[in-house]
């Protein structure tokens, strides 16, 4: 253990300091002063975490715990942190990328009344608060309370403007969907718990093994832990079957939608696979289970996005979409290309969720994109910068979505062929969705209302300036990733991670195919957006039909749920306590009850109607007799 | 000498109570002694169990048998604690409630809390007994006399129910004096005693249906949401919040150790009563619309975990049921006050009636948002430590069943999260229904109970250890005596 390592409590601390005072001063303090606090905090915990980045580099990684959490009998759970490549990177993605959401939403949300304001930017540090929490525990129980911590503050944003029914209903699923996900997770940590002793990361990882003597993980085990934990994820990560909160909770400002369902909180899932990835790499049950899942999610939410209008709704189940990229590869043994993807898509997406941001912003609250069109003139800036967002998203050469979906395919292509066929869909279906949006966004004719038009405006520079560093990072964020093909050891990442994240062989692929792969889906990509730019440029509204009206109503999922779970357990539940609790448990104990009373008045003893003076004298003589033996005993 | 004074106290300062006819002495005076017990219960905490100040033997009702025996224990340090924080917590945040006798109500009250004190403190079963019923008659007055309308009826029906289960204590605790060397009913003796099975088994039952009635267990429960929603609201807080952990109280320390073959064998049978009581109980508070009963149908789902952990017979869940009394404890009194404030402000406790109340009562939807989390145990807050240690307990329990039993646990905690959101969400959010009450957001006295809770909620939720240690040694003790897997594998 480095001693150096034992100030890192400060990165989460920071912003926990920040929402305190943002909290608890929100009456009192001005809006700058709240900015400052917000913004503040989290950039010095990001150049925190760039110097603990530093350190890492050079070789220094360890633990370091600060107090005993829990300790019963043989069982300690320490409060720990674990300081590495892995938990270094999300702390670099976590705090550079939540502060440019921060000051973005200083702009974004200056029309908020001021104790608002500051609430807002309270839950805000709290949920990077507990994101660190989640990356940096050093066991499962640490970075379970980062779990459902950034799930609280996702329910707090979802719900932020909590006036609205709707939205306080989407947090509300937000948070009960989680749950369901939380609970296998806690069911895997007390698993983990029963076999190991403990839930501390090393001793679980060298348990699984086979490293400690005595302590054994069976093959099941480790299949029903690695289930259970990716169940967990499909909650957090919203993944097949727990996907539809996320598109829901598109009902929170969206910088929050940026930040937390966009950049970092539904990445959690991903990186609590790869933190396990060596109990993962030991059950190929599950590794098979979580590519199918990832790679049917993918294709599932692309498919719903290609017909959604609310701008936000289509990054949202873009993101589902992603999200399952990062699963096949999790999947498939590519445990680094998922991180990659985790970062590149961290950029990007929160590019895209920022400039839809700006978009709405321009339009008055206007979220619907049959209402938009031609924005470009009016807002260069965000056009542009989304422009390079849906490039890098779509996976063309050189920005930093090829990189990481590249890796993604190559894994997929290596694992299965039919796996590629289909993510290589999925991912065509992408750029077809994103040029769509972005078409129907900023080409064409301006669709909107005379009002609209004449108040459509550049977002002030709080909000462009990060809109323009992301495009940046978004441009040139895949070169820490270069494959084999292109240059020698340009994988960076891959060597960074290694400590972390063992590697599952080398490729097996001949170059010449690897460049036929890449060519393949680049041109591939590109058709499709000729193809968007036919279909859209010039947009004229149209009912759907058909196959269409299903994707447009996302193939009724919600709709299905509410029959099969939902609707049943309301109506179960009502019958519960209208019928069975009142008539026949409570009947039944009535019925006992008029048995005794209906004999007691053949006794005639309590019709007299002096109940409570028997009982009084009772008690007063149970106290009498208490008191003289009390204090007359000798 | 500390548990005498914490019995002894409460019971004068609530005798004399009766003979302050003016309404404000006697309510200061009763606030008065609670703090003057919260004293002697936080130094009771301060020292290590079995400390000399902490245990008590004189004569008592010698020519029957019985001893003026108390101690303090580990579990016993705890819940005095709750019970004297608990106290003065309902006084200050009930300041403003008018009651008509109020001497008689604070009277009743205070020799409550003594009787409350008896019961976690004795260790003469005669004496336990005693206590038990001195809790429970005054709270029997309480609901008749200050309850809402239909008391009495609420109230025969808690009254019988109760009684009946006394009764069979009664009738238990009699038979094992009788099977005693020494014809004694100290605990140690109780302790020493080597039943057989079948002996065991229907003793068992007898003292498991007291304790079940009075937590209350699944199907005994039907006593409780109306009794809860009837009482006056200091007398709820007292009931729900520190009278049920009788019932725990009663299972860790009476019932195991002196039938650890029939808990064993019975295990199972309860653990599927807790089962069913857990997602019962959850589902019924998800259809509820009235604050009250919604909160004690919550009440019962957690209380069903509590027992589930407790039959789980290993450390971990033993302190987790140990640190989570307590914690229940404190999280429930505060929902009750503030389900107390929403009625008294907005005349109605219907869900459907409220709404929007955080845009009026910002300060109050803060606190309510903070007990209702650490209610439905996020992490952090008091109530994760407790659920965790429970559930950790209860996968690891010597039962077959366990994983139907985490998974049926398990599902509390996911409609815990329904019922507990959708209360919140009803009741603070959304459009502004209720017209504004022209009170203030909370009175300063409001604000002083609530903000002790959700301090003692952050800090046992980021440093449990803090309780863990106290109960530690006895929860150890509990576990060994229970340990009958050996015995049973011969």
């Amino acid at each position: 253990m480095n001693n150096f390592f034992e100030i890192a409590y400060w990165i989460p601390l920071l912003p926990f300091i920040g929402f305190l005072v943002n909290g608890l001063g929100r009456n009192s303090l001005s809006r700058s002063v709240t900015s400052l606090i917000g913004c503040g905090t989290i950039l010095a915990s990001f150049a925190l975490s760039i110097w603990v980045f530093l350190q890492v580099k050079n070789g220094s990684v360890g633990e370091v715990s600060y107090f005993n959490f829990i300790s019963v009998g043989e069982l300690q759970i320490p409060f720990a942190f674990k300081i590495d490549q892995l938990s270094s990177i999300f702390l670099l993605i976590i705090t550079g990328v939540g502060f440019l959401i921060h000051v973005y939403s200083t702009a974004y949300m200056h029309e908020e009344r001021s104790a608002h304001f500051a609430r807002y930017f309270s839950y805000l540090n709290l949920f990077v608060f507990s994101m660190l929490l989640l990356v940096m525990g050093a066991n499962y129980v640490i970075m379970f309370i980062g779990w459902e911590g950034v799930g609280l503050c996702s329910y707090l944003l979802i719900g932020y403007w909590f006036k609205n029914t709707e939205f306080n209903k989407a947090a509300n699923k937000a948070f009960i969907m989680n749950r369901i996900g939380d609970l296998a997770f806690l069911i895997a940590i007390f698993w983990i718990i029963a076999r190991v002793g403990n839930a501390n990361f090393n001793d679980v990882f060298a348990v699984a093994q086979g490293n400690v003597e005595g302590k054994k993980f069976s093959a099941s085990d480790i299949t029903l832990v690695t289930m259970l934990l990716f169940i967990g994820a499909t909650g957090k990560s919203a993944q097949i079957p727990l996907y539809t909160w996320l598109p829901d909770a598109m009902a929170g400002p969206t910088p929050v939608s940026a930040l937390i369902h966009a950049a970092t909180m539904v990445t959690a899932g991903v990186y609590m696979i790869a933190r396990s990835n060596i109990l993962y790499s030991l059950s190929s049950v599950t590794m098979e289970v979580v590519a199918i899942v990832g790679l049917a999610t993918a294709l599932l939410a692309a498919t719903i996005a290609i017909k959604q209008n609310d701008i936000k709704k289509v990054l949202a189940y873009s993101t589902v979409s992603q999200l399952g990229f990062m699963f096949l590869a999790l999947g498939t043994g590519a445990y680094v290309a998922a991180v990659f993807h985790v970062m590149t898509h961290a950029f990007f997406k929160a590019l895209l969720f920022l400039g839809s941001g700006s978009v709405i912003h321009a339009m008055g609250g206007e979220q619907d994109i049959r209402k938009m069109g031609g924005l470009s003139k009016k807002l260069s800036i965000t056009y542009f910068t989304f422009l390079i967002g849906c490039i890098a998203i779509s996976g063309i050469p050189p920005f930093s979505g090829f990189f990481s979906k590249d890796a993604i395919l190559l894994s997929a292509f290596e694992h299965n062929k039919i796996l590629y066929a289909v993510a290589l869909f999925a991912a065509l279906l992408t750029a077809f969705y994103m040029f769509r949006l972005l078409f129907l966004t900023f080409s064409g004719k301006f669709r909107g209302t005379d009002e609209q038009k004449h108040h459509l405006h550049e977002s002030p520079s709080a909000m462009t300036i990060p809109l323009i560093i992301l495009a940046i990072l978004s441009v040139v964020g895949g070169f820490v990733g270069i494959p084999e093909v292109f240059k020698a050891n340009g994988d960076k990442l891959s060597s960074f991670l290694s400590p972390v994240i063992s590697k599952t062989g080398e490729h097996h692929v001949s170059h010449s195919t690897e460049y036929m792969l890449m060519g393949l889906s680049t041109g591939l990509v590109l058709l499709m957006i000729i193809f968007a730019w036919f279909k859209f440029r010039n947009y004229k509204s149209s009912e759907s039909k058909g196959f269409g009206k299903l994707l447009e109503n996302k193939w009724y999922v919600d709709e299905i749920y509410d029959r099969a779970i939902v609707n049943p357990l309301h109506r179960f539940a009502g019958f519960l306590k209208d019928v069975f609790d009142k008539k026949i448990v409570d009947g039944l104990v009535n019925g006992v009850g008029k048995a005794v009373q209906y004999s007691g008045r053949q006794l005639r003893l309590l019709q007299s109607g002096q109940v409570g003076i028997y009982v009084l004298l009772m008690v007063l003589g149970m106290l009498l007799i208490f008191v003289i033996q009390f204090f007359l005993r000798k | 000498m500390i548990p005498v004074l914490l019995i002894l106290i409460p019971l004068l300062g609530g005798l004399s109570a009766f003979f302050i006819k003016n309404e404000k002495s006697s309510r200061i005076w009763t606030l008065l002694i609670s703090l003057i017990v919260l004293v002697f219960g936080v130094y009771g905490v301060t020292l290590k169990a079995g400390a000399a100040g902490l245990t008590y033997n004189g004569e008592w009702m010698q020519a029957l048998g019985g001893s003026f025996s108390v101690a303090l224990d580990g579990m016993g340090q705890l819940l005095c604690l709750l019970t004297a924080i608990g106290f003065p917590l309902i006084f200050a945040a009930t300041w403003n409630n008018t009651y008509k006798n109020a001497n008689r109500f604070f009277a009743l009250m205070l020799l409550s809390q003594a009787g409350l004190m008896g019961v976690f403190v004795a260790m003469d079963a005669l004496l336990f007994y005693f206590f038990w019923e001195l809790a429970l008659i005054p709270v029997y007055f309480l609901c008749s006399q200050w309850g809402g309308e239909d008391r009495i009826r609420v109230t025969f029906k808690f009254f019988i129910y109760t009684f009946v289960g006394s009764v069979l204590m009664l009738i238990g605790i009699l038979y094992l004096q009788s099977q005693t060397p020494d014809h004694s009913f100290s605990i140690y003796s109780f302790y020493k005693l080597e039943l057989s099975p079948n002996t065991q088994s229907w003793l068992f039952w007898l003292f498991f249906a007291a304790f079940a009635i009075k937590m209350p267990v699944w199907p005994l429960h039907t006593w409780q949401p109306d009794t809860y929603e009837k009482s006056p609201g200091a007398v709820t807080m007292v009931l729900s919040g520190i009278m049920v952990k009788m019932g725990v109280l009663g299972l860790i320390r009476w019932l195991l150790p002196v039938f650890p073959v029939a808990a064993y064998s019975w295990g199972d049978v309860v653990g599927t009563l807790c089962i069913i009581g857990i997602i019962y109980a959850s589902l019924i508070a998800i259809r509820q619309d009235d604050i009250r009963r919604l909160i004690a149908y919550s009440s019962i789902a957690h209380i069903g975990l509590m027992c589930l952990a407790v039959f789980s017979a290993n450390e971990s869940g033993m302190q987790g049921v140990m640190i989570q009394m307590f914690n229940h404890g404190i999280n429930i009194i505060g929902l009750w006050i503030l389900a107390d404030i929403i009625e008294k402000k907005y005349g109605t406790r219907k869900m459907s009636g409220l709404g929007g109340l955080a845009q009026q009562a910002p300060v109050m939807s803060i606190f309510f948002v903070i007990i209702a989390l650490a209610n439905i145990a996020l992490p952090l807050t008091n109530g994760f430590v407790g659920e965790f240690l429970m559930f950790n307990g209860v996968i690891n329990t010597a039962s077959n069943y366990y994983f139907i039993f985490i998974i049926g646990a398990g599902m509390g905690i996911i409609l815990g999260a329904v019922y507990t959101l959708n209360m919140v969400r009803k009741t603070f959010y959304g459009a502004n229904i209720v017209p504004s009450s022209g009170m203030p957001d909370l009175s300063w006295n409001e604000k002083l109970a609530l903000s002790v809770i959700v301090i003692i909620i952050l800090i046992l939720g980021v440093y449990p250890q803090l309780f863990l240690n106290i109960s530690e040694d006895i929860s150890k003790m509990i576990v060994n005596k229970v340990d009958v897997r050996g015995l049973i594998s011969k």
